[in-house]
């Protein structure tokens, strides 16, 4: 028999175990998962409310592994980042993580993502969306690998205000001179592990990689190591609540990669996203520099605020109003924010209004009691990002909660 | 010196009215008797790397409004729930309350097969006076004597309300007001454990057992806090009590406010009838045209203030005003975690209320005892040890467990509350806990212990009751604390209460407070700012 006749298996359907699913599974108690990028990720364990306070007062991991991840690697790494980011890379140190975005030749924003510089010429490049035929387009002609290691890392977000005090009884010292966005290459139950002090919180919180055979062992030791300290594994909405409040924005909710778009009038560049600090002139071409620095001190057409809502709902999905009447914008995220106890939410405001015009704004919540439908009119305050960052965050050598 | 606004006592009450008040513009002082603020809302270190919430021990009560308009977050206050709790009955068995819906369920069926839709049913008739109660919280309570135009729309709105429940809620509403608790509960429930679990909450700080008339509302009152919309959750103030109040002193004071500790009040400073200014104990005098008072009624009034200064009514109200403390409270350093024997290894809901407890009959003579003028031979106990979830409070793998104690009388029928006899009443209630946690008693590092005597020389609350006199029908809304007087005023002029003794009462709430701050700011005609919370 011809062997290269024989049946080859299909592809397997949905979401796959993660990493650290065995774990994860043996808590999860409303048998709750999310698709993210092809793997089983956690929605709720037991309580979203339980898991994130956990996040604001204990310890919590959550499995990060299926991220999408990139190596870039050569002489010219550093080249080539800088060519694609809006930041300038060459002031990023080896041992240095940076928040980045990166646009397209409109000045619209691709994506954004963590980017990791391991050495003068080794990057990782933490994101939400597939990036690796964006690099390699852009890497054309450097002396430079670029590879897809989204299946060759695991990874774990540790966050919460007993994250160090958890690490030192696990005698990482190194913690002890990290600074936020620091990376360091340590040792966890003798298993090699990159920790960085970064995450999607606003608080205390680490992220540690590590190869994906070595995974259950590190979750195991740090897991054992919080018991003390209240650890708790959580699931996404617990996240999605800390990283409303932490100011952070999420591809696919906040706004849409140029990408992706159909619709050709979605793609947003960071003017109109509010992510502005990230874009510099003062380093070599990039992707979409032309186009921004002509954007740059023009007020955009529409722009994405941070803004707080009088009472307590939620205004998920609502529209906003100038005096009541005229519809200026819309909610991409809403949540009662129960670390600040207010009422937030990000939303799309077409110009002039939360530029000049910033009163007399409202947004319209639908509440359901019961089965009946009731409207609200609620007013709109803009406000800066971000709604919630604890001092503990930033003070080095990390505090013990 | 002369103030815009002074306030005697620096209690969550008194510097939740001082926030209101500076926040508006007013140049204001709280004046505090101890060396540190808070009042029954402290965190205290009594024993090295412990902190003891001293007084009040859990919050759930303390309105949302307010936490948002005094910023108190920005100030550090965190408030985080905890989601179950348990009764031990002495046979072994136990009732674990738990936050999630399904396991409550299949506890209650395992106690009762019965109890499970019982228990819907009980829910459901508490959240639906909840519900109407709620919106009276932040409300002035109106005069039902007087024409004022404000009154009279306040009480069609209260009117309406209840009309809208219709008869047959209406006839509800007002048994459940004035029912007990151990009758409102067997409408509903049959497991005797279930019963006691949740009947605590009816006779929490007050001087009436789970038979007497009144104590269904008690419960009520216990129930209408909420953490994060979760009406009824309880939670912990991250860093014990005392970060509620120091959340709002230090907003008090970024607001331009300023806290003077260590000299309490001597005498309100009364000229024509109009208050002028406070003398304190130590010579000091203070002059302000708006002096209010977070003490309560008896001690604002019979000890501070000169009789012939108050119309003879009003003081035979406050004299009849009942205080009746009958709590008291351990505070206790542990050098690990106490084990139960009744719980499986890992019992989630250690992290929670534990009781010990078999019947309602067990809390009625612990009741009997205290009318006798003992205390309780067998206490109704609320334990948590909150260093489960909160990691600041005591050194990691150490625990501090916060004790309140059901009945402890304010005057013992034998003796003083004295040394011997305060050491006799802990052993009382470390035993009760021992015969569930054998080893309890020997993991005590450090314990402070508190009777109602105690609670009112520090802390200043009358007989030592908790709620600054009694939850009771009598003694509530527009009768709190006496007839016309309801709406924070006093019979001196520019002489405001904002304690618990007025509407709607005890527990770390603030709503006396933000209401007091209301009422004080429109006489000067101003208006209270709630922000986004309005």
């Amino acid at each position: 028999m011809n062997k290269a006749l024989t049946p080859r298996p299909q592809m397997p359907m949905g979401a796959l175990p993660a990493p650290f699913h065995k774990r994860i599974a043996a808590e999860n108690f409303q048998h709750s998962w999310m698709n993210w990028n092809g793997y089983a990720s956690p929605g709720v364990l037991d309580t979203a409310e339980f898991e994130y306070f956990a996040i604001r007062n204990q310890a919590t991991l959550f499995d990060i592994s299926p991220m999408c991840k990139f190596r870039i690697n050569g002489p010219d790494a550093e080249a080539v980042m800088n060519r694609m980011m809006t930041r300038d890379v060459r002031k990023q140190k080896p041992g240095r993580v940076s928040y980045v975005i990166w646009c397209d030749e409109d000045g619209n924003v691709v994506d954004d993502g963590t980017l990791f510089r391991r050495s003068d010429d080794e990057f990782l490049l933490f994101c939400q969306e597939p990036q690796l035929l964006w690099i390699k387009d852009i890497a054309w002609g450097f002396d430079v690998e670029v590879s897809e290691v989204t299946h060759d890392l695991a990874g774990f977000a540790f966050q919460g205000p007993t994250t160090a005090a958890t690490l030192r009884d696990l005698k990482i010292k190194e913690i002890e001179t990290m600074r936020p966005f620091d990376i360091r290459d340590i040792k966890i139950a003798g298993k090699k592990v990159m920790i960085s002090r970064t995450g999607f919180t606003g608080d205390l919180g680490y992220e540690l990689v590590m190869a994906p055979k070595d995974a259950l062992a590190v979750w195991d030791a740090v897991y054992a190591a919080g018991q003390l300290r209240g650890v708790r594994i959580i699931g996404y909405e617990a996240l999605e609540m800390a990283r409303i409040e932490a100011g952070f924005l999420l591809p696919r909710v906040d706004f849409i990669s140029s990408q992706t778009n159909l619709r050709v009038n979605r793609a947003r560049n960071p003017y109109e996203i509010g992510l502005d600090w990230l874009v510099t002139f003062d380093k070599p071409h990039y992707n979409g520099k032309r186009v921004l620095q002509r954007l740059a001190g023009v007020a955009p057409k529409r722009k994405l605020f941070a803004i707080e809502i009088s009472r307590d709902k939620a205004a998920h999905h609502a529209l906003v109003y100038h005096r009541k009447t005229r519809e200026v914008g819309f909610v991409t995220s809403a949540l009662w924010s129960a670390t600040t106890k207010r009422n937030i939410a990000y939303a799309w405001l077409e110009a002039p209004f939360g530029q000049e015009v910033k009163d007399d704004l409202w947004v319209e919540i639908y509440l359901q009691r019961e089965i009946e439908w009731q409207r609200r009119m609620e007013r709109v305050m803009i406000v800066e990002r971000p709604f919630f960052v604890h001092p503990r965050r930033t003070v080095t050598p990390p505090l013990n909660f | 010196m002369k103030y815009d606004a002074i306030i005697v006592g620096a209690g969550h009450n008194g510097l939740t009215t001082a926030g209101f008040l500076a926040r508006a513009g007013l140049k204001t002082l709280v004046i505090e008797k101890n060396d540190y603020v808070g009042g029954a809302a402290v965190s205290r270190e009594l024993q090295p790397g412990w902190t003891y919430s001293n007084c009040s021990y859990v919050c759930s009560l303390l309105r949302p409004e307010i936490i948002r308009a005094l910023d108190l977050p920005k100030y550090g206050l965190q408030v985080i729930p905890y989601e179950s709790g348990a009764t031990f009955d002495s046979k072994g068995n136990y009732f674990n309350y738990s936050s999630d819906h399904d396991a409550l369920r299949r506890e209650l069926i395992r106690n009762n097969p019965e109890d499970a839709d019982g228990y819907e049913r009980y829910a459901r008739a508490v959240m639906r006076q909840c519900k109407f109660i709620k919106p009276l919280l932040m409300r002035t309570a109106p005069d039902p004597t007087s024409f004022n135009p404000r009154d009279i729309s306040e009480l069609l709105y209260i009117g309406k309300r209840f009309y809208d429940l219709g008869e047959r809620e209406m006839a509800e509403t007002v048994r459940f007001w004035t029912m007990s608790i151990a009758e409102f509960l067997d409408q509903y429930i049959k497991s005797d454990i279930v019963k006691a679990h949740i009947a605590g909450s009816g006779i929490i700080g007050t001087g009436l057992g789970p038979y007497s008339p009144g104590t269904a509302y008690v419960l009520l009152h216990h129930y209408m806090g909420e953490v994060d919309g979760s009406i009824g959750a309880w939670g912990f103030s991250r860093g014990g009590m005392g970060s509620i109040t120091k959340a709002m002193a230090l907003s008090f004071q970024d607001a331009g406010g300023e806290i003077r500790t260590g000299s309490g009040l001597d005498q309100f400073i009364v000229k024509n009838g109009c208050v002028v200014g406070v003398a304190l104990e130590n010579g000091d005098e203070f002059y302000a045209d708006t002096v209010v008072s977070g003490m309560d009624v008896r001690r604002t009034f019979i000890e501070h203030t000169e009789e012939k200064e108050l119309p003879g009514e009003f003081i035979k109200g406050v004299k009849r005003y009942r205080f009746r403390g009958s709590s008291g409270k351990l505070n206790i350093a542990l050098d690990g975690m106490p084990t139960f024997t009744a719980a499986p290894k890992g019992a989630k809901f250690l992290k929670g209320d534990l009781h010990f407890l078999d019947d309602m009959a067990e809390i009625e003579r612990a009741y009997d005892d205290w009318k006798e003028g003992r205390w309780s031979a067998s206490p109704y106990v609320d334990f948590l040890i909150p260093t489960q979830i909160d990691p600041t409070m005591a050194p990691p793998g150490k625990h501090y467990a916060t004790i309140f104690v059901q009945y402890a009388p304010y005057e013992l029928a034998d003796g003083e509350w004295d040394d011997a006899n305060r050491e006799a009443f802990a052993k009382t209630v470390i035993d009760k806990i021992s015969r569930h946690s054998p080893d309890f008693a020997d993991l005590i590092v450090h314990k402070e212990v508190r009777s109602p005597a105690d609670i009112e020389r520090e802390v200043g609350l009358t007989e030592g009751n908790i709620f600054q006199g009694e939850l009771t029908f009598d003694q509530l809304l527009f009768n709190r604390p006496v007839p016309g007087y309801a709406q924070y005023r006093s019979p001196i002029k520019g002489l405001y209460m904002c304690g618990s003794s007025s509407h709607p009462g005890g527990g770390v709430m603030g709503a006396p407070g933000a209401n007091a701050a209301r009422e004080v700011l429109l006489d000067l005609g101003k208006k209270i700012d709630l922000g986004a919370a309005a």
